[in-house]
C-alpha cells in the first residue's frame, strides 16, 4: 500500500511536465498530467495518444516531458506502452536492467473511448503492468470540438451542433470506467483534478498494484466547453458535486465511492456555466434538462447500490 | 557445421528467428503466416528463447507494440501476411520514420476483396513505399538466409530501418524443401548484440519519441530519411559478403541468371523465378539467348545497378504477381522502366500479370512469354505492352 503524501511533500517534488508547453491557458490536461506524475514515487515512462496533450507538449525540437515519453499514433497508446513494458520485462529477466519503473499511457477521450478502445482492451486483457490514464474532456477537442462517445447528452459540438431541430448530442455517454472494470482488471477508478488528494491517492495506489490499471480523469476544456479560462477546477468540482462525475474506485471487483457530496447539487449547476449547454436553457427545453437530471440520478443510484452490495 | 534439413519455409524462418533470439516478439495469426508464429511461440513455451511474447489483439497493435518495444531498447520481431500487413499500414510508416530496426517476415498473400488466402505479392507491393527495406526470397533457403541477414542490415548504425523479408505464401511457406541451417552459435555471432540508440528505458537520460514536426522542419526530416535509403545497398552487400564467408551462399542486390550474354530476358520475383530458370535452360538448349533477373533488395530499389544489368537486352518482360489499378503497369514493371529510362539503348519492355490469388505459374507460361520476346526481338513489334497471363478469357 502506498504511503499517503501531504501537499507539503508534493510541493517539494519536481514537476515533470515543464512549463512552456503549448496547451491552451486553463486546459485541464496538463494539470492532470502534473498531478499524476507528482503522485509517483517511481520513475515513469509514458506513452501518449495523438491529441491536444501530445501535439502541444512535444513540437520538435522542444519537449515538455522530463520523463521518457513516446507518441506513436492516435489509437495505440495502450499497445505502444504494452510494447515498452514487455521490453522492460524481457531485459529485466535477462538481468540487463534492475530498476523499478512504472508505465503510464495518456490518452484523451477520443483516443480512449473511441478509436483506441480495441488497443486499450487488448492491453488490459493481456495483463501488462501499466496504468492507463484517460483525460476526458468530452469531445475531439484537438480537431475542433467534434462529438465523441464521451460527449454528454445535449452538448453542442461541431459535428452535432445544437440547431433548430437537433438539440446537440442525442445519445448517452459510454460508461468507459465500468467497461474497463469489466475486464476484471485489479483497479479502475474515476478522479477529478478538483479533488487532488483523492486523485493522487488513487494514482499512488494504482502504481503499487501489479497488472493493468485504468483511471478516468475529468479534464475541463474551456474552448470546447465554452467556459471561462480559469474555470477548470471549479467545473471539475461541480462535475463531482452534481454526481455527473462520481469519484469512485473498483478494486478487485469491489466498488467504493471515494467522495459523497453532502448535498448533491442539481445538474444545472454544472451545465449552466458552459456555453456548450446554452441552448438547453432556452424556453421549452425543460424536458431535456429533466432527462439529463434523471439520467444522472439513475446512474448515481446504481453506483451507490453497487457499493452497498459489497459493504453489507 | 551446417545441418541439412527438410522443412517448410515457415519452419525455416521460425528457426532463424529462434537462432537470432530476439528480446520481444508481437504475434497475431493470419494465414499463411500463422504457423511461423505458432512455431516461434513453442520456442518461447519450451524456454528455447529468451523472447517475451506479446499476443496482441490485432496486427495494428502488433506493429504498435513493436514500435514501443523497439524504442524501449531491444531486438523486436513480428510477422504477418496480406490483410494483417494492410491493417499495420499506418504504423509501418511510423516504424520507419522513427528509424526502428524491427524485423518482420511477410508471407505474401493476396489482398481482399474478393477474399483469398493464397500467394501473390499484392500485400508487400502495397507496402513498398512505407520506408521499410524489403528483401525478397525465392525459396525457403533464401527466406532463412534473408531473415538472418535482415538483423545486421536493419541495425547497422548508418541505417536503423525496419526490414520485411518476403516469401511466397503456401508455395514457399508450406512446401517442404531441403535447406541448410547454420549453427545457433554462428547465427548469434553473425547478428551480435544490439544496442538501441536513445532507449526509452534509459531513465537517466529521458528522451521524447514521436514529436510533432511542422512545415519548418518536416521536409528536412524526410530528406534525411531519403538519404538513409541511399546507403542501404552498400550495407546489404557488405552483410551479404560476411554471410557468404559464413555460409558459402552468395547474395547480391539481385540475382542474374544467364543474363550477361542474353538477348531476351525476364524480371520476376520470388518462387516463380525457379520455374522460369528451368525454362530459360530449355531455351538456351535451343540456342536462344534468354536470361533472368530476380530482384532481392526491392526497397530501396537499386535503380542504377538494375538498369545497368538489363540495358543490353533486345526485349524484356517484367512479370508482376500484383497489379496497380489505375496505373498502366504492374509495380515491378514501373521500377524496371524507371531503371532503364536513362539509357539511350534499352530493350523493348513489356509487362505480364500472373499468378494472382495463388493461380499456378507453370513452365508453359514462361515459354509463352519467352517466345513472345523472341518475336519482339526479331521484329521490334509489340502485340500488347501489358496483359494478364494464365487467366480465363
Amino acid at each position: 500500500m502506498a504511503k499517503p503524501v501531504t501537499l507539503k511533500e508534493l510541493s517539494k517534488k519536481e514537476i515533470l511536465l515543464a512549463s512552456g508547453h503549448r496547451l491552451c491557458a486553463g486546459c485541464g490536461a496538463p494539470i492532470v498530467v502534473k498531478m499524476v506524475l507528482l503522485a509517483s514515487d517511481y520513475p515513469v515512462i509514458a506513452s501518449n495518444a495523438t491529441g491536444c496533450l501530445e501535439v502541444s507538449s512535444c513540437i520538435s525540437d522542444y519537449t515538455a516531458w522530463k520523463i521518457p515519453w513516446i507518441h506513436n499514433a492516435f489509437e495505440n497508446a495502450a499497445a505502444t506502452i504494452s510494447g515498452v513494458e514487455t521490453m522492460y520485462r524481457s531485459l529485466k529477466k535477462q538481468g540487463k536492467i534492475d530498476k523499478e519503473i512504472k508505465f503510464i499511457a495518456f490518452g484523451g477521450d477520443g483516443g480512449t473511448y473511441d478509436i483506441g478502445l480495441q488497443s486499450l482492451s487488448g492491453a488490459m486483457e493481456r495483463g501488462h503492468d501499466m496504468l492507463y490514464i484517460c483525460y476526458d474532456n468530452g469531445a475531439y477537442m484537438n480537431t475542433g470540438i467534434q462529438r465523441s462517445s464521451a460527449t454528454p447528452f445535449g452538448a453542442d459540438t461541431t459535428t452535432r451542433p445544437a440547431g433548430s431541430v437537433v438539440p446537440g448530442k442525442t445519445e448517452q455517454r459510454k460508461n468507459l470506467t465500468k467497461i474497463m472494470a469489466a475486464h476484471n482488471i485489479p483497479y479502475a477508478a474515476q478522479a477529478s483534478p478538483s479533488h487532488w488528494a483523492d486523485l493522487v491517492r488513487k494514482v499512488r495506489k494504482a502504481l503499487e498494484i501489479p497488472g493493468p490499471k485504468f483511471m478516468n480523469i475529468i479534464s475541463p476544456c474551456n474552448r470546447g466547453w465554452r467556459s471561462r479560462t480559469d474555470d477548470a477546477i471549479m467545473l471539475s468540482r461541480l462535475a463531482v458535486e452534481t454526481c455527473y462525475w462520481p469519484l469512485y474506485e473498483i478494486e478487485n471487483g469491489v466498488t467504493k465511492i471515494t467522495f459523497k457530496p453532502k448535498e448533491k447539487k442539481p445538474i444545472v449547476d454544472f451545465l449552466k456555466p458552459q456555453g456548450r449547454f446554452k441552448h438547453l436553457f432556452k424556453p421549452d427545453s425543460e424536458e431535456l434538462l429533466r432527462k439529463i437530471q434523471e439520467d444522472i440520478d439513475r446512474e448515481w443510484e446504481r453506483l451507490q447500490k453497487e457499493e452497498a452490495c459489497f459493504s453489507s | 557445421m551446417a545441418k541439412i534439413v527438410a522443412v517448410t519455409g515457415n519452419e525455416a524462418v521460425a528457426n532463424a528467428l529462434r537462432q537470432v533470439n530476439p528480446d520481444v516478439c508481437a504475434a497475431y495469426p493470419i494465414t499463411p503466416q500463422t504457423d511461423m508464429m505458432q512455431r516461434f511461440s513453442s520456442f518461447v513455451s519450451d524456454g528455447k528463447v529468451k523472447t517475451e511474447l506479446i499476443l496482441v489483439e490485432s496486427e495494428h497493435s502488433s506493429m504498435s507494440a513493436c514500435v514501443g518495444a523497439s524504442a524501449a531498447g531491444g531486438r523486436v520481431i513480428t510477422a504477418t501476411s496480406s490483410q494483417g500487413l494492410a491493417l499495420m499500414n499506418e504504423i509501418l510508416y511510423i516504424a520507419s520514420g522513427t528509424r526502428l530496426p524491427i524485423v518482420m517476415p511477410v508471407v505474401n498473400r493476396a489482398l481482399s476483396a474478393p477474399l483469398n488466402i493464397h500467394g501473390d505479392h499484392s500485400d508487400a507491393m502495397y507496402a513498398r513505399d512505407t520506408g521499410w527495406i524489403q528483401l525478397w526470397s525465392e525459396n525457403a533457403q533464401e527466406a532463412y538466409d534473408n531473415t538472418i541477414q535482415a538483423f545486421p542490415i536493419a541495425e547497422h548504425i548508418d541505417i536503423r530501418l525496419p526490414v520485411m523479408i518476403c516469401l511466397d505464401g503456401f508455395i514457399i511457406s508450406h512446401s517442404i524443401e531441403r535447406i541448410e541451417y547454420l549453427d545457433d552459435e554462428q547465427v548469434q555471432n553473425f547478428v551480435g548484440d544490439f544496442k538501441q540508440l536513445y532507449p526509452l528505458l534509459d531513465i537517466q537520460h529521458p528522451v521524447s519519441y514521436g514529436p510533432l514536426i511542422l512545415p519548418d522542419y518536416y521536409m528536412e526530416f524526410r530528406r534525411a530519411q531519403a538519404e538513409v535509403n541511399t546507403k542501404v545497398s552498400k550495407v546489404v552487400l557488405d552483410v551479404a559478403s560476411d554471410f557468404e564467408k559464413l555460409s558459402g551462399r552468395k547474395y547480391g542486390l539481385f540475382e542474374t541468371y544467364r543474363l550477361e550474354d542474353a538477348e531476351i530476358g525476364i524480371v520476376i520475383l520470388n518462387s516463380a523465378a525457379g520455374t522460369t530458370k528451368d525454362v530459360i535452360d530449355e531455351f538456351r538448349n535451343k540456342g536462344i539467348k534468354a536470361g533472368l533477373l530476380k530482384p532481392r533488395l526491392y526497397r530501396p530499389f537499386p535503380y542504377e545497378e538494375t538498369g545497368e544489368a538489363l540495358k543490353h537486352l533486345k526485349a524484356l518482360c517484367v512479370l508482376d504477381r500484383a497489379d496497380c489499378f489505375g496505373s498502366s503497369f504492374g509495380p515491378v514493371y514501373s521500377d524496371i522502366a524507371a531503371s532503364l529510362y536513362p539509357f539511350k539503348d534499352k530493350p523493348v519492355l513489356v509487362n505480364k500479370i500472373y499468378g494472382l490469388g495463388g493461380r499456378d505459374y507453370l513452365p508453359e507460361h514462361a515459354e509463352i512469354v519467352l517466345n513472345e520476346l523472341v518475336d519482339i526481338a526479331e521484329t521490334g513489334k509489340v502485340k500488347s505492352y501489358k496483359e494478364y497471363i494464365g487467366v480465363r478469357e
